[in-house]
């Protein structure tokens, strides 16, 4: 519910509010200490590659590290004045990764060229380069979009405008001849829209664009969906005709992994779905439901493959793979096999930045940047990697608890997860805990679309997180509430909380 | 809503727990199955890190490490080429490795456990250490004398075979094997132009990359009537008992008669035993074997190593290159009783004898040696990286004595008979006690007569200084002369070494 404004005293009934009231404080240089303090690990890791691949340190290593460095603080500065109550951690978090990011790319260009042009490699060459510059991007971008949605609600204005550019987006690269909508000749997956040398992963966008709509459509339908049961071995179950959304964004599902031959995004779209509707609805049989759904699919999938192979076949390859991967070294296991035998060579401490060679392992700078970073971080590193994205994950949900509307929770819960099914899909498949399937890792992974989109979720999630830690007194003012920024009226009263009969 | 979000944060923690328990499975347990798999590049590349360690003989290199610009830092050369191809074996990159290069692997990658202490030494002082050093017992000036004497033989044959042994030791002096093969090409970086001359090699005409002296057999003809006459001195002969010869002999049974080499070869109905051997007369030693019978002859030449599975020519406690076992065959009929035809042609080295070269030079030296046979060994010496410390030195150990030093008293008379007055002539060396037993044997089908030679030289001090086989395949008649003439070359190049002593 709500909090009405001027009722500060009287904290409102949600469980979260009066401890998320007690550290109501902007924090915003914790946020900047937090920020340097990341911005000189990745210096550390940029100078350490470089002193042990050119046994010495160049004397403009810094250079891309401080480019960085700036467009964060400028990003630091637009929160400062925008969203002054937004959470300090997300920032630095995101900073250290993507950091991190560019310094590990800018390794492999290193290793990757000849010993005498390494020291000339300038600050916007090769993958290296090319990432430092999407985040300049990216950060802008996610700039913008705080400066032109002061009020996270204002969203939900556009659900079906972006639910259409959602879809549009998902199909494209199905409809598009191979020639434009795939990248890697090796991989049989149509996943981009490549035109005259300029390639976007649309899928990454897409992803954004669908969570605003099921947030917006399930903020709506949520009492129906919630409220109309039928009781079954102590669960509650939907109705059979409730049953149509769901039913309908597994059908995408399925379709995206049979045209686009893609069984991570299919995954993604699907637990994504699944998972706010749970949060919307608080049923269990939901959660019961898209298990089943999934699980359901994925046998079938493999099953499908293993008979009439088609659209299937690059599936069951995946799960054979998972499942012995020394069963084809040097063929279609060879990926599989080279990231698990970095992970394994980087043991416990790695090999340090620079030292190992990541280069074994095809596509390190994408899908695999995970096991090409273990091996020189090792599992202490990577541990340490993934309490980072634990952090940024769970600052989302707290966000996303403390905030006081439907769809802010929605949005935030649903965003959070997603990037934690995403990292889980992607990692899990790098390390042979799941059947691989591509994904890039956030914030991680070469590639400009998936910078992009990862920071406007940043942006959207520090605009919630801003809403939810603002002390509500002062609400009023601080938000500039001109008429169009305003959310539509019927999202203003909706409850946070399930009405039980 | 806040109740399945905080049930989305525990999903949250459950996946992220998954997948640090499997990194912790991949990067710790399984660390180290994975760092050495067979799979991973990068043992490859830490294994050409270190600097592989010479082999050398008699003070010259026979093969070496030089640094190179690429990513395996070491390129092994072999400065003499072909000339001691066979004896070294090769150490390529992707193929098998072979020879003294694979027995000795461990030494000269400096892996092994001899090496522990330079390891940790290293480890220390931060250098790295090259590997061991391996001293051969090859005289390279016999073995240049083998290759040169054998590719320019007087009877233009292009396959065969020599090695000279010390009878009192059983050091190897001379490995050659021809044709021989540059192993250069094998060991390029290029692992597809190594992959190529591999296969250009392996299908070349004559089979360069056979080892004629060690792994390949062939009916040893009239050499094996050393082994014939031991086994009558063992059975109360005398070298002036006389036997039974003649013009031609029918063996009971037999449907085709024995002749002799020359009708004016013992022509008369009785011969001494060592006018027999002197002579090599066929119709006398296939009467005498007859005579004998099967078991006496099989388990003399048993005796002098026949049937030896497991005789590996390396170090001396069994690590080296594998030799192939020689063979005498069946000699009996189906019912199991001796078979005349076939223990005639077996006792003058016919029906289905096998020998290999290194064998024959056994032989030899056995009886130089007083019927001592000393285990054959290439490997002299370990040296460490430094070239002082000594891991291994040879101590020579008798292998097995097949006949008591007065028998081989006897058969050293009867064998320098043969060089001085018969067959043998050829190998004569001034100021020197020669003896030997050349050997034709016929093949079957259309190919040529094999020539074989086996051969001792003994000093004025009674001191046997070489014991030589030298073998020409397909050689025809008087093939068994020029192995004579290369024997005595071989071995006037080993006395030479010696600086004539």
């Amino acid at each position: 519910m709500t909090a009405p404004p001027g009722s500060a005293s009287t904290p409102a009934p949600t469980g979260e509010l009066p401890r998320v009231r007690v550290a109501a404080r902007s924090r915003r240089n914790a946020e900047l200490a937090l920020l340097l303090l990341a911005m000189l690990v990745s210096a550390a890791y940029a100078a350490t590659a470089e002193a042990n691949l050119l046994d010495t340190v160049t004397f403009d290593f810094w250079v891309p590290i401080v480019s960085l460095t700036a467009v964060f603080l400028a990003i630091h500065v637009v929160v400062r004045f925008l969203a002054p109550y937004a959470d300090p951690v997300l920032i630095p978090a995101v900073a250290l990764i993507n950091g991190l990011g560019v310094a590990f790319l800018r390794r492999l260009d290193l290793s990757k060229a000849n010993p005498d042009e390494r020291a000339d490699l300038t600050m916007f060459s090769g993958t290296g380069g090319r990432q430092l510059a999407w985040t300049l991007l990216s950060v802008a971008l996610a700039a913008g979009l705080l400066v032109l949605i002061r009020d996270h609600r204002a969203i939900s204005r556009y659900a079906y405008t972006l639910v259409l550019a959602g879809i549009v987006l998902v199909i494209t690269p199905a409809l598009l001849p191979a020639k434009y909508s795939q990248v890697n000749p090796e991989s049989d997956a149509k996943l981009w829209i490549s035109v005259g040398g300029f390639t976007i992963q649309p899928g990454e966008f897409a992803k954004l664009a669908l969570l605003v709509f099921f947030a917006y459509y399930l903020v709506r339908k949520r009492e129906v969906l919630s409220l109309a049961s039928r009781r079954f071995l102590g669960i509650d179950f939907p109705r059979g005709r409730d049953l149509g959304p769901v039913i309908v964004v597994w059908l995408i599902s399925l379709a995206v992994l049979v045209f686009q031959k893609d069984l991570g995004t299919s995954l993604l779209y699907f637990g994504m779905f699944v998972v706010t509707l749970y949060i919307a609805t608080e049923r269990v049989s939901w959660l019961i439901i898209g298990l089943l759904l999934f699980f359901g699919g994925a046998v079938l999938a493999w099953y499908l493959g293993s008979t009439i192979g088609g659209p299937f076949a690059s599936f069951y390859t995946r799960v054979d793979i998972w499942l012995d991967p020394y069963g084809d070294p040097y063929g279609t296991g060879w990926q599989t096999l080279q990231g698990l035998l970095g992970l394994g060579t980087g043991g416990l401490f790695g090999t340090g930045p620079g030292a190992g060679q990541p280069t074994e392992i095809p596509e390190v700078h994408t899908d695999f940047v995970f096991a090409g970073l273990g091996e020189e971080i090792g599992l202490f590193g990577l541990s340490a990697l993934l309490v980072v994205y634990l952090l940024i994950i769970e600052r989302g949900l707290r966000a996303a608890l403390a905030v006081r509307d439907s769809f802010g929770k929605l949005l935030a819960g649903g965003l959070s997860f997603t990037v934690c099914l995403q990292l889980f899909v992607i990692i899990g498949g790098v390390s042979g805990l799941i059947p691989l399937t591509g994904q890039t890792t956030p914030f991680l992974s070469a590639g400009g679309s998936s910078l992009m989109a990862n920071w406007l979720l940043v942006a959207a999630l520090l605009r919630i997180s801003d809403a939810a830690r603002r002390p509500v007194d002062s609400a009023s003012p601080a938000r500039p509430g001109g008429a169009p920024a305003g959310p539509p009226p019927q999202l203003h009263g909706a409850t946070t909380e399930v009405i039980r009969p | 809503m806040n109740a399945p979000l905080r049930r989305v944060g525990v999903v949250v923690m459950v996946l992220f727990g998954l997948l640090f328990v499997n990194l912790n499975y991949v990067q710790a347990y399984k660390a180290d199955e994975y760092r050495n798999s067979d799979y991973n590049g990068r043992v490859q590349v830490a294994e050409y890190e270190r600097k592989r360690g010479i082999i050398e003989a008699g003070g010259t290199p026979l093969a070496t490490s030089k640094e190179t610009s690429g990513k395996l830092k070491f390129l092994r050369t072999y400065p003499k080429g072909e000339v001691y191809a066979h004896a070294l074996g090769y150490k390529p990159v992707n193929l098998a490795d072979t020879g003294i290069e694979k027995s000795e692997n461990d030494f000269l990658a400096g892996t092994s456990d001899q090496l522990f202490g330079d390891r940790v030494r290293d480890l220390f002082t931060g250098n790295q250490t090259a590997g061991g050093n391996i001293l051969l017992t090859l005289s390279p000036r016999a073995q240049e004398t083998a290759f040169r004497e054998l590719a320019n033989n007087r009877k233009d044959v292009p396959r065969g075979a020599a090695v000279a042994i010390d009878p009192s030791t059983g050091a190897i002096q001379a490995l050659v094997s021809m044709p021989s093969f540059d192993p250069n090409p094998l060991v390029d970086h290029d692992t597809e132009k190594a992959q190529a001359a591999y296969k250009q090699l392996d299908a070349a005409e004559n089979g360069p990359l056979k080892n004629r002296a060690l792994s390949e057999t062939f009916p040893p003809g009239s050499t094996f009537k050393v082994i014939t006459s031991a086994a009558a001195l063992e059975n109360g002969y005398e070298p002036e008992t006389r036997i039974p010869a003649g013009p031609a002999y029918l063996a009971p049974t037999a449907g085709q008669e024995i002749r002799n080499a020359v009708p004016s070869i013992c022509p008369q109905t009785q011969v001494t035993l060592i006018t027999a051997l002197t002579d090599s007369c066929n119709t006398g030693f296939a009467q005498l074997g007859v005579k004998l019978g099967a078991d006496k002859l099989k388990d003399e030449a048993r005796q002098f190593g026949f049937e030896d599975d497991e005789l590996a020519v390396g170090r001396l406690n069994g690590s080296g290159q594998k030799v192939a076992a020689s063979r005498t065959g069946e000699m009996a009929t189906p019912d199991g009783n001796d078979d005349p035809p076939s223990v005639a042609q077996s006792s003058i080295g016919q029906n289905n004898v096998r020998m290999t070269p290194l064998q024959g030079a056994l032989i030899a030296a056995t009886v130089a040696n007083d019927g001592r046979q000393m285990r054959p060994y290439l490997v002299q010496q370990q040296l460490g990286p430094d070239r002082t410390t000594d891991y291994y030195t040879a101590v020579p150990k008798e292998l097995r004595e097949p006949v008591s030093a007065e028998v081989a008293k006897q058969l050293q008379d009867m064998m320098v008979s043969v060089v001085q007055n018969g067959t043998g002539t050829n190998a004569r060396i001034s100021g020197y006690r020669v003896g030997g037993k050349t050997g034709t044997a016929e093949t079957g089908g259309n190919s040529d007569d094999h020539g074989w030679f086996i051969g001792f030289a003994i000093n004025s001090a009674g001191k046997p200084i070489s014991a030589v086989c030298v073998f020409l395949e397909d050689a025809g008649s008087g093939g068994s002369a020029e192995a004579a003439r290369i024997s005595q070359q071989i071995m006037r190049a080993v006395i030479a070494d010696r600086g004539g002593r």
